[in-house]
């Protein structure tokens, strides 16, 4: 549903989410165009007439509320199968913390108003001399499982990666790890999407998917550039 | 008391006695006048946070722009704009009019008493009110101006200043917000003692008309839920200027605890203005359908169910705010529930329509066009009630179309609806029909070309609150922002109906014909007293035969069958 | 307006509506502090160093002061039944007596909180101290406010006069009590 949009779904569980989209878009527009439909067709069906008098129904009598029930239970059903489907997801995507030898970690620190994306250097470590810290540039791998740490500085500030359809808070005083495993190449927007002051506008960040090959000798690149600084330091 | 003679109230020397002028409009204890207060001071209200709407929306479709009559929107202006918006459209317009106002006028006329049972607190009440107003407004020229930081204050960006750059703007939006919160603690208290304690001799539960009930129900949920709130404005309050540390995470404080403190004010709040609205469109619904209500009981059960429900789906609005995800669960359960109670009403009300001969006066186009659009927002809802979905959803346009297609159905349709039905009573002139019907369609159409773009712009990916997307390469589109030009031009158009309305009232408020005592010839007691009714107002007070909704009564020559008629 | 409306005197719900109205007043006081208190407590069970700092308040005095507010309730309720007995004089004396007691309350309270001051527990010295001060000084603006309607009452019972006011300043002056009741174990004994 999204995609038509022109937003293209470049992780694992952007189609799951556009999936629950559908599933519900589906669901409450049968009972949106139904119940518009009947109510719209008595409107025209019992518009006033000369010498027609109304009827007097109570709606009290079993066989009458029985057009209330009957649409009730089936609501209920309805709801039933929307829940599962966006708790599955859910369970998915925030829940569970998928774990993998060849997992990358991120940290994301947010600020007024800016982001700060640290990448591990080639030994594939944080927290090493070899970091490869980027303002407002975020570089991934294709179809590789990253954990991302989100830090804040400041205030509430919110991760947005539209095209993985993730989204998440960053609170200051802690660290929020969750996932992500890109499917396509390419460059996005990363969006803050809660408000942040004055320059929330101002706050937009890329993340690069690169493939494998290309996404290491960034890597190599910039790291050496990181060792040395460091080393003049 | 209740089964004690109807008594005169001439004995009780109210009413006859000359009031000067400035007591009669200012210091009046008279619910009707109150009310009347209400209502305008709302109305004034809602025309400058529709002025903050046009001078945000103007900024989002053509960035950059002069705005005529404001200038160009810098970013902390917009900011400005866009939190005191919210605020104005839910704090000072929705809750003044639909529960003080209607409140005011509708529960002691329609429940056969000659006031509220304490009118001095009542007065007490709007004087409160009114105060919270000047705050406000006082904090948008104050250095460093208004508050910026969203209607929801979420800290530590509304806790200090060098975050929010709005040192005493803040914190005068926090007094503002809670001083408003105690002015409508007084009315709840008032209106639901009134209700429950002051009806006419005869009045069962279930001869009380639905309005009353809801505005009632709402008043109990506001009291309820708003404590919290309270509570957390006061730490909010000492944190921004005594250094406290509630919300701050360097001493140990925690943000998100403000966010529940809001939220769990900020979700049944939805409800304390949805009911009111939902009373009135009862009311209309039936008079011009000349039909009874479908199902009385079900109606208020649904009622209370989803005033239960209301308090336990607060954190839906926090899915993705760093609670426990587990939690989240919990909340979509809860969250897709609450939609059959109020799915159940809806269908009440459709089905009140069946096997009846409706009339499509102007009270009763707004009262039907509320059911169909509220449907709008209800099922939207249901996309962000569910978690899977709202990862992506949240904070984007999708959400503020599904709001605005629940508050404004709430608020400006059944603000509409209720003025020209009670405008007779209240006035005792008639609203012109064929303006009014020009004023319904010219906001109706608008109205939804306003939103439905806005649902595909936030599914699209479009986030609230920004300024300028300029910056943002995915939201740049420009079929995207030809949608937000769309959007932006409709609201020009419905804006300039609004000066169709605002004629039409002043005109009829002094020239309209003369209104009876009952125009709709409605059941309800309201429509025995004279319009408009004196202080005090009915010479004797009623008695109560039956329930409200006795229309089309097979083997009556009447089809209406009102409340005090004893047969 | 010198007569109430007709309003006011009847009573549907089976209740005057003077006592009908201080419930509903007191119901959503409750929910202002239990806001409050369950802030309070979801704080204290996540953070340990709440314990270190409840260590430095003094049960002592936190006892002596429910003792205080206890007794003047007491008089509250003598002032009721004296009332109900149609005693005015009788029952303004045992309201004033009920103001008594919560003058000694704030004067207890008034040192403790100098004492703590003194030895550097501050407002914003920590989390727990911000709600030490918070919860019990929103607490006594509630006993002061208290005082204030009492004397007013007291004032008009003295002659006899719209005596029923004494029972709904009664049941207002018991919830206050209450609260106190709830703060004392969170705030001083829980260590």
């Amino acid at each position: 549903m999204i995609e038509i949009l022109g937003l293209p779904a470049a992780s694992t569980f952007a189609d799951d989410i556009d999936r629950v989209f559908t599933i519900i878009f589906v669901a409450v527009g049968f009972w949106f165009l139904l119940a518009e439909g009947v109510f719209f067709w008595l409107i025209f069906r019992f518009k006033k007439k000369d010498g027609v008098k109304a009827q007097y129904i109570t709606g009290e009598l079993k066989s009458e509320k029985r057009w209330i029930t009957v649409p009730h239970n089936i609501i209920l059903l309805f709801d039933i199968v929307i829940v599962v489907a966006a708790v599955q997801v859910w369970y998915d995507v925030k829940q569970d913390l998928p774990e993998e030898p060849d997992k990358q970690v991120v940290r994301v620190i947010a600020q007024q108003w800016a982001w700060t994306f640290v990448h591990p250097g080639p030994d594939g470590k944080l927290d090493t001399p070899d970091d490869i810290a980027k303002v407002n540039e975020m570089h991934v791998q294709a179809d590789r499982l990253h954990h991302f740490q989100l830090e804040s500085k400041d205030v509430i500030h919110s991760f947005s990666v539209p095209v993985f359809r993730l989204k998440q808070d960053v609170i200051p005083g802690r660290v929020i790890t969750g996932w992500f495993t890109p499917t396509k190449t390419g460059t996005y927007d990363i969006q803050c999407t809660e408000i942040c002051g004055v320059g929330h506008a101002l706050m937009p960040a890329k993340i690069v998917i690169q493939t494998a090959a290309e996404h290491a000798e960034w890597v190599a690149k910039n790291s050496s550039v990181a060792v040395a600084s460091a080393a003049l330091r | 008391m209740a089964t004690a003679p109807v008594t005169h109230h001439d004995a009780h020397g109210h009413g006859h006695h000359e009031e000067s002028w400035f007591v009669h409009y200012f210091w009046s204890t008279d619910h009707k006048m109150i009310a009347k207060q209400y209502m305008f001071t709302g109305m004034a209200m809602a025309l400058i946070g529709g002025f903050f709407a046009y001078c945000f929306r103007m900024q989002i479709a053509f960035p950059g722009i002069d705005v005529p009559g404001f200038g160009v929107v810098s970013p902390n202006e917009y900011n400005h704009l866009i939190t005191n918006h919210g605020a104005i459209m839910i704090f000072w317009v929705a809750m003044p009019v639909l529960i003080a106002a209607f409140g005011n006028y509708l529960i002691p006329l329609m429940i056969g008493c000659d006031d509220m049972v304490f009118p001095k607190l009542n007065r007490l009440s709007y004087q409160i009110f009114l105060l919270s107003i000047v705050v406000l407004i006082a904090s948008f020229f104050v250095p460093g101006g208004g508050f910026a930081g969203a209607w929801t204050m979420y800290p530590p960006l509304s806790a200090k200043p060098e975050y929010g750059l709005t040192p005493l703007g803040a914190s005068l939006f926090v007094t503002a917000v809670a001083l408003e919160f105690v002015a409508f603690l007084m009315g709840g208290i008032n209106f639901v003692t009134t209700a429950m304690n002051s009806r006419a001799p005869g009045m069962r539960m279930y001869d009380i008309p639905m309005v009353v009930w809801m505005i009632v129900i709402a008043s109990i949920l506001f009291m309820a839920s708003v404590g919290p709130l309270v509570a957390g404005a006061v730490m909010l309050l000492f944190d921004q200027n005594l250094g406290t540390a509630f919300f701050n995470p360097d001493k140990g404080g925690d943000p998100v605890l403000w966010q529940h403190l809001f939220w769990f004010f900020g979700h049944p709040e939805v409800y304390v203005v949805l009911l009111p609205t939902v009373g009135i469109v009862a009311e209309i619904i039936t008079v011009f359908a000349r039909k009874k209500l479908f199902a009385y009981r079900t109606v208020l059960y649904t009622a209370f169910g989803t005033g239960v429900l209301s308090f336990m789906v607060w954190a839906h609005h926090q899915f993705i705010a760093g609670i426990d995800p587990r939690m989240a669960n919990i909340f979509t359960i809860t969250t897709l529930l609450i939609s059959i109670p109020i799915a159940e009403m809806m269908f009440v009300y459709i089905a009140t329509l069946y096997g009846g001969a409706i009339t499509l006066t102007t009270p009763m186009l707004w009262a039907l066009s509320f059911i169909a659009t509220f449907l709008v927002g209800g099922v939207t809802g249901i996309f962000l009630g569910a978690s899977g979905a709202d990862i992506y959803l949240h904070d984007t346009y999708f959400v503020l179309a599904h709001f605005h297609y629940t508050f404004f159905p709430i608020a400006i349709i059944g603000t509409f609806a209720g003025l020209s039905y009670w405008f007779p009573k209240m006035f005792g002139r008639m609203m012109n029909e064929t303006l009014g019907k020009i004023h319904f369609w010219g906001t109706i159409i608008p109205f939804n070309c306003i939103f439905i773009p806005l649902f595909v712009l936030g599914a699209a990916g479009e986030h609230r609150r920004i300024f300028d997307y300029t910056n943002f390469s995915e939201l740049a589109r420009p079929e995207l922002r030809q949608l937000d030009q769309f959007a932006t031009i409709s609201l020009l158009v419905m804006l300039g109906f609004q000066v169709l309305f605002l004629f039409n009232l002043f005109y009829s408020l002094f020239w309209g014909p003369k209104a009876e005592k009952n125009p709709w010839k409605a059941n309800t007691l309201e429509w025995t007293a004279d319009s408009p009714p004196p202080h005090g107002n009915w010479p004797e007070l009623p008695r109560v035969y039956r329930g409200p909704y006795e229309y089309s009564v097979p083997g009556r020559d009447q089809d209406y069958w009102p409340q005090n008629a004893q047969n | 307006m010198s007569a109430r409306p007709i309003a006011t005197t009847r009573s549907a719900a089976g209740m005057p509506t003077g006592r009908l109205a201080v419930w509903w007043v007191i119901a959503s006081e409750i929910v202002i502090f239990g806001g409050l208190l369950g802030s309070y407590v979801m704080f204290r069970l996540s953070h340990d160093s709440f314990a270190s700092d409840a260590a430095n308040t003094n049960m002592y005095i936190g006892a002596f002061n429910t003792w205080v507010l206890l007794t003047s309730s007491l008089f509250a309720v003598l002032g009721h039944k004296a009332a109900e007995e149609g005693n005015g004089p009788k029952a303004a004396r045992m309201l004033w007596l009920t103001v008594g007691g919560g003058a000694v309350f704030l004067l207890v309270k008034t040192y403790e909180w100098y004492e703590k001051i003194h030895h550097g527990h501050t407002l914003s010295s920590s989390t727990f101290f911000s709600f030490y001060y918070t919860a019990a000084g929103l607490h006594a603006l509630h006993v002061i406010a208290g005082m204030i309607i009492m004397l007013f009452v007291a004032n008009t019972a003295r002659k006899n006069l719209e005596l029923h006011r004494v029972e709904l300043i009664g049941i207002y002056w018991h919830f206050v009590d209450v609260v106190w009741i709830f703060l004392f174990p969170l705030l001083y004994i829980a260590k």
